[in-house]
């Protein structure tokens, strides 16, 4: 009798841990997650933004209970160059009626409350306790073998929900080694304001409303980079990522990249007068769709950021994380009926998130993390010269307006190359086919 | 044997901060943990259960989430946890605290039987008074050891114990008889590093709560109205301003360090 | 709920803590503090205490200000033990119902409080750091300030109800200043039997040969782990030899081995307020702080510019303790006289 303590241990109690425990406690399973921290949520860093629509089916009217801080009504895109600022983006009415699209969050508070959930719905979560390997049998994982005295657990399947950084994926082979340009460091800090203060600087009529910004640019030197703003009630949080393939060849290191984002002129009166409360900095996958590991084998399944599904140019990654949990789950399910936990079987988890928006979303970006690698001007001479040009635009001399448009046509000829444009708008259409 | 052990739990003083401008303390994201003494408390009653067998009673006195607490000792290797959580108990000082916790041990003693050895941390890390263990000791009428750092030697037969304490400059070594009750510094043992199963187990047992409801309270020996001592005002003390960086290198350091303090050395009489 | 008969407590009582024939300097301390606060109120300061032999204290309580002193002797009161001392205390406290209680907050001390406050039914405040009388109120409530939350939060304690008020305070938060009185000598008698104190002392060892009480001077040069190692203690009392002072060290470096109990400055250690503080290679950590927050200037030595240290100090040197206060020594050695007054009173 082969011995089982669990039906399901996840791995990390993350929103993609945390999820799948939720819909397999919901069902009766008995699962147990396995969670390094102190508490869920100790561990686990996030820039802030989170999609209702990822758990909203989960949990649902979660964010009227749930500790949020603002809902986002506009969301910004901010080019930076050493002076200027270009920028676009969208506020709209139809993101300030309930239910709301998106939300600022902490996630030590969120993931708290999260984990309480599941816990009610009787998953049991084990917290400051480390997973070190998976227990195999032949090829087969059947448990868990943690840095506990008597700290092996056996289950019929393994859910692996370890984070950006997980070796398990790795130890069973699932997983390549990482590349310094699959993954980003990000560092963030929480900036205390009072909350009309916050109102007043993005022009929200109350402290339930809230702005985000996303920046790069030729600021930040051919660096990925891309920084962001986000409101809280009563801070902001204000960080940037960077690729750290690009930070190594640049000999900077992220805290550095911080200050420079936080000096740049348009963001300095954003920011003044608060005080920096809390900061942290985490590991971010950026290899999208072709830095992914093997999501599966026999009796184990990879979910969220363990399985790279992050889509950065979206700012997405715990949707995404949220939603492979839950499919996981429900691959699951399925398995148990068919009392069978093969490699066969779990593979319709690969199918759930290939119908899903998560495989779908991560192989339309599939070819964006390689074009930026080869080339990063993209981000800087682009930008650079839209900067440019608006700012020609923009600026009332005695120049008429056609010598404006020709001095821009040049200067689109000079900097970038009118070949080169079409060379470039031909890779970027053929990368998203 | 049968230990009882006090426990409380209280907002990690070390990550505590305060605001000058409003002069309150800032709670908010300050994780709530066990009171690190009572952990060896905790830690000293589940040795003492491993060698010489019994059960080990948990209790605490505080609001709903202090059930975490009470989790977390049941983890590291307690039986029962009890949880005293009752509003008549609200904004109690020490004398009533000490209080609602006998009137609780009462009903564990009932339950479980009597108990040998009542263990609790020497303070709390919250609070700082250290008073609510002798408080106990005085109302269970036993005798009392605080600054426990090593226990020497139990003899449930001749009924007593030998228990190494800590005084200034030095420590004494007192045989005392049993029950009593014992306050324990950080010194005396090193916290165990729980098996999986008793994590297991504690995620799965019952908290049993303990209120007006279950247990004999005198109403008028508790909270806030039946404190003997009460809170006038409270305030964040005057923040030292930092002073300056002396701006030295290799050779003048101590000259210019003189030169600042030379006024206050003259005043003190010293030149 | 106020006890009926508050009216009958009078007189503010200083608990006298001994050893080894010896008062302990904070009961000396609470006996000017317990003057003063005779004087706000109009009533008299008393000492009190128990032990083998302790009435030939009257002399040097005098000294200090006591108007009288009540005691008990018996043998089996020769050595500390909470149980005979808690019982023969109460009996002197029961019969002449003092209105408030001055303990120092030593380990005896924060022994014997809580029973007896809890014996009394009264309330009692541990570690204040000052004491006030409250004149708005009709029964002149003792104010009691005390540090909670690690020093983060001071609280005003007051205790309008109950009678003894007690207050526990920590060496050196008070100045013990003479002023002699005559003193009266109170003997009561109070029957204690060896066989049925529950507590044997098998031993008592000080690790210690010197207690030293570092309220006591002027100029403390204090080492932490930034010091390095052992021999380097010598650093600190050398300079503080010049300077007329003692050393001290933070609790790290009493963890190590490297120097006694006795010397330690910090929460858990020693309270300390003088004109100069000298912190060697002491990053600031809260604990210790709460120890030394109150010297009137601050001098700090630290490699780490981010030490918090700095954020308290006078001034501050970013740099190596063990280089640098070699330096101090030789030169201030030649500016300063040799020897000079160094002890407060």
């Amino acid at each position: 009798m082969k011995r089982t303590d669990f039906d399901v241990i996840i791995v990390g109690a993350g929103p993609a841990g945390l999820a799948a425990g939720y819909v397999l406690a919901k069902e009766g399973i008995s699962v147990a997650i396995i969670e390094r921290g102190i508490f869920p949520g100790s561990k686990n860093v996030m820039g802030g933004i989170f999609y209702r629509s990822s758990l909203d089916d989960l949990i649902p009217d979660f964010y009227k209970e749930a500790p949020i801080e603002r809902h986002i009504v506009e969301q910004k895109f901010w080019f930076l160059s050493e002076d200027s600022m270009f920028s676009t983006g969208l506020r709209s009415e139809r993101f300030n009626i309930e239910p709301y699209n998106c939300f600022s969050i902490f996630r030590a508070k969120f993931d708290k409350w999260f984990a309480k959930k599941v816990a009610d719905a009787s998953a049991m979560i084990i917290n400051e306790t480390v997973v070190k390997d998976l227990i195999l049998e032949g090829e087969k994982v059947s448990g868990v073998r943690t840095d506990r005295p008597n700290g092996d657990l056996y289950s019929d399947v393994v859910i692996v929900a370890d984070g950006v950084n997980s070796f398990l994926a790795k130890s069973l082979g699932l997983g390549k080694e990482i590349r310094t340009n699959d993954v980003a460091i990000a560092v963030k800090e929480v900036i205390e304001l009072p909350d009309k203060v916050i109102n007043d600087r993005f022009g929200v009529s109350n402290s339930s409303e809230g702005v985000t910004i996303e920046i790069t640019g030729p600021y930040f030197n051919n660096m990925r980079a891309m920084g962001f703003i986000y409101t809280n009630r009563n801070s902001l949080s204000i960080g940037i990522g960077a690729v750290i393939e690009d930070l190594v060849r640049l000999k900077i290191n992220p805290n550095d990249l911080l200050e420079i984002l936080k000096k740049h002129p348009a963001i300095k009166p954003l920011v003044s007068g608060g005080e920096a409360k809390e900061y942290m900095a985490h590991m971010i996958p950026e290899g999208g769709y072709y830095a992914m590991p093997r999501l599966y084998s026999d009796g184990v399944m990879v979910v969220g950021d363990a399985a790279m599904l992050v889509n950065s140019i979206h700012r997405e990654g715990a949707n995404l994380a949220i939603e492979s949990g839950k499919l996981a789950a429900k691959t699951y399910i399925e398995a148990r009926k068919k009392g069978d936990f093969s490699k066969k079987t779990l593979s319709s988890y690969q199918k759930r998130l290939e119908e899903s928006f998560v495989l779908k979303d991560l192989k339309t970006y599939k070819n964006l993390p390689k074009l930026l690698e080869e080339k990063r001007y993209l981000i800087s001479k682009y930008p650079k010269f839209i900067i440019d040009s608006m700012y020609e635009i923009y600026n009332v001399d005695k120049v008429p307006k056609s010598e404006k448009i020709r001095l821009i046509m040049n200067r689109a000829k000079k900097e970038i190359g009118y070949f080169n444009i079409l060379k470039d708008i031909f890779n970027i259409w053929r990368s998203f086919r | 044997m049968h230990s009882l052990v006090f426990i409380k739990q209280v907002p990690d003083a070390a990550q505590v901060r305060v605001d000058y401008n409003t002069g309150t303390l800032i709670r908010e994201g300050v994780p709530a943990i066990i009171n690190p003494y009572d952990t060896h408390a905790i830690e000293a009653a589940v040795q003492m259960k491993d060698k010489f067998g019994g059960i080990v009673s948990v209790l605490s006195m505080g609001p709903p989430m202090a059930e975490d607490a009470l989790r977390k000792a049941l983890s590291m290797g307690a039986d029962k946890a009890y949880l005293l959580c009752d509003k008549v108990f609200a904004g109690s000082d020490t004398w009533a605290t000490s209080y609602a916790l006998w009137a609780g041990a009462q009903k564990i003693i009932q339950e479980n039987g009597p108990v040998d050895i009542f263990w609790a941390g020497k303070q709390a890390i919250d609070g700082d008074t250290a008073q609510t263990g002798p408080g106990l000791a005085t109302r269970l009428d036993i005798p009392l050891v605080t600054c426990a750092i090593k226990i020497v030697e139990l003899n449930l037969e001749k009924s007593y114990i030998v228990v190494q304490r800590l005084i200034e400059g030095g420590f004494e070594t007192l045989q005392v008889s049993i029950p009593c009750m014992i306050t324990v510094e950080k010194e005396l043992n090193t916290l165990r590093f729980s098996p999986l199963p008793d994590l297991i187990r504690a995620a799965r047992s019952k908290i049993h709560l303990l209120n007006s409801s279950n247990v004999d309270i005198d109403p008028t020996k508790c909270g806030l109205k039946y404190s003997p001592t009460k809170v006038k005002r409270v305030f964040v003390p005057s923040k030292r301003e930092r002073g300056e960086i002396l701006d030295v290198n290799e050779n003048n350091i101590a000259s210019v360090l003189f030169e600042k303090l030379e006024p206050v050395l003259r005043k003190m009489n010293k030149l | 709920m106020r006890v009926s008969n508050i009216g009958e407590y009078k007189d503010v009582w200083v608990f006298i803590e001994h050893d080894c024939g010896k008062i302990e300097h904070v009961s000396l301390e609470l006996l000017t503090k317990g003057c003063q606060l005779a004087k706000d109120i109009g009533c008299k300061v008393c000492a009190f205490s128990v032990g083998e032999n302790v009435e030939g204290f009257s002399e040097k309580l005098a000294e200090y200000g006591a108007e009288k002193f009540y005691f008990i002797e018996s043998p089996v009161l020769k050595e500390y033990r909470t149980e005979p001392y808690r019982d023969s205390l109460l009996y002197l406290i029961e019969k002449y119902k003092p209105e408030i209680i001055l303990i120092g907050a030593t380990t005896l001390g924060r022994d014997i409080a809580a029973t007896l406050a809890t014996k009394l039914n009264t309330g009692l405040t541990a570690d204040t750091t000052a004491l006030d009388i409250d004149f708005e109120s009709e029964t002149k409530n003792l104010l009691m300030t005390r540090p909670t939350f690690g020093g983060n939060l001071m609280a005003v304690i007051y205790c309008p109800d109950n009678r003894p008020q007690m207050s526990t305070v920590r060496p050196g938060v008070f100045q013990a200043i003479k002023n002699p009185v005559n003193i009266e000598k109170i003997r009561e008698e109070f029957e204690l039997s060896e066989d049925k104190i529950p507590k044997k002392i098998l031993e008592k060892v000080k690790t210690d040969s010197d207690k030293v009480n570092l309220g006591f001077y002027d100029v403390i040069v204090a080492g932490g782990r930034g010091i390095e190692k052992k021999e380097n203690i010598k650093l600190l009392v050398d300079l503080a030899n010049i300077l007329g002072g003692t050393w001290a060290v933070s609790r790290k470096v009493v963890q190590m081995g490297w120097a006694p109990y006795s010397r330690q400055v910090g929460q858990t250690g020693q309270t300390v307020h003088p004109k100069i503080y000298i912190a060697a290679g002491i990053s600031g950590a809260i604990q210790h702080i709460a120890g030394m927050k109150s010297s009137e200037i601050i001098v700090a030595i630290n490699k780490d510019p981010q030490a918090p240290i700095f954020d308290i100090a006078t001034y501050g040197i970013i740099g190596d303790a063990v280089k640098i206060l070699p330096r101090l020594t030789q030169y201030f050695g030649e500016r300063l006289k040799a020897g000079g007054s160094n002890e407060k009173d």
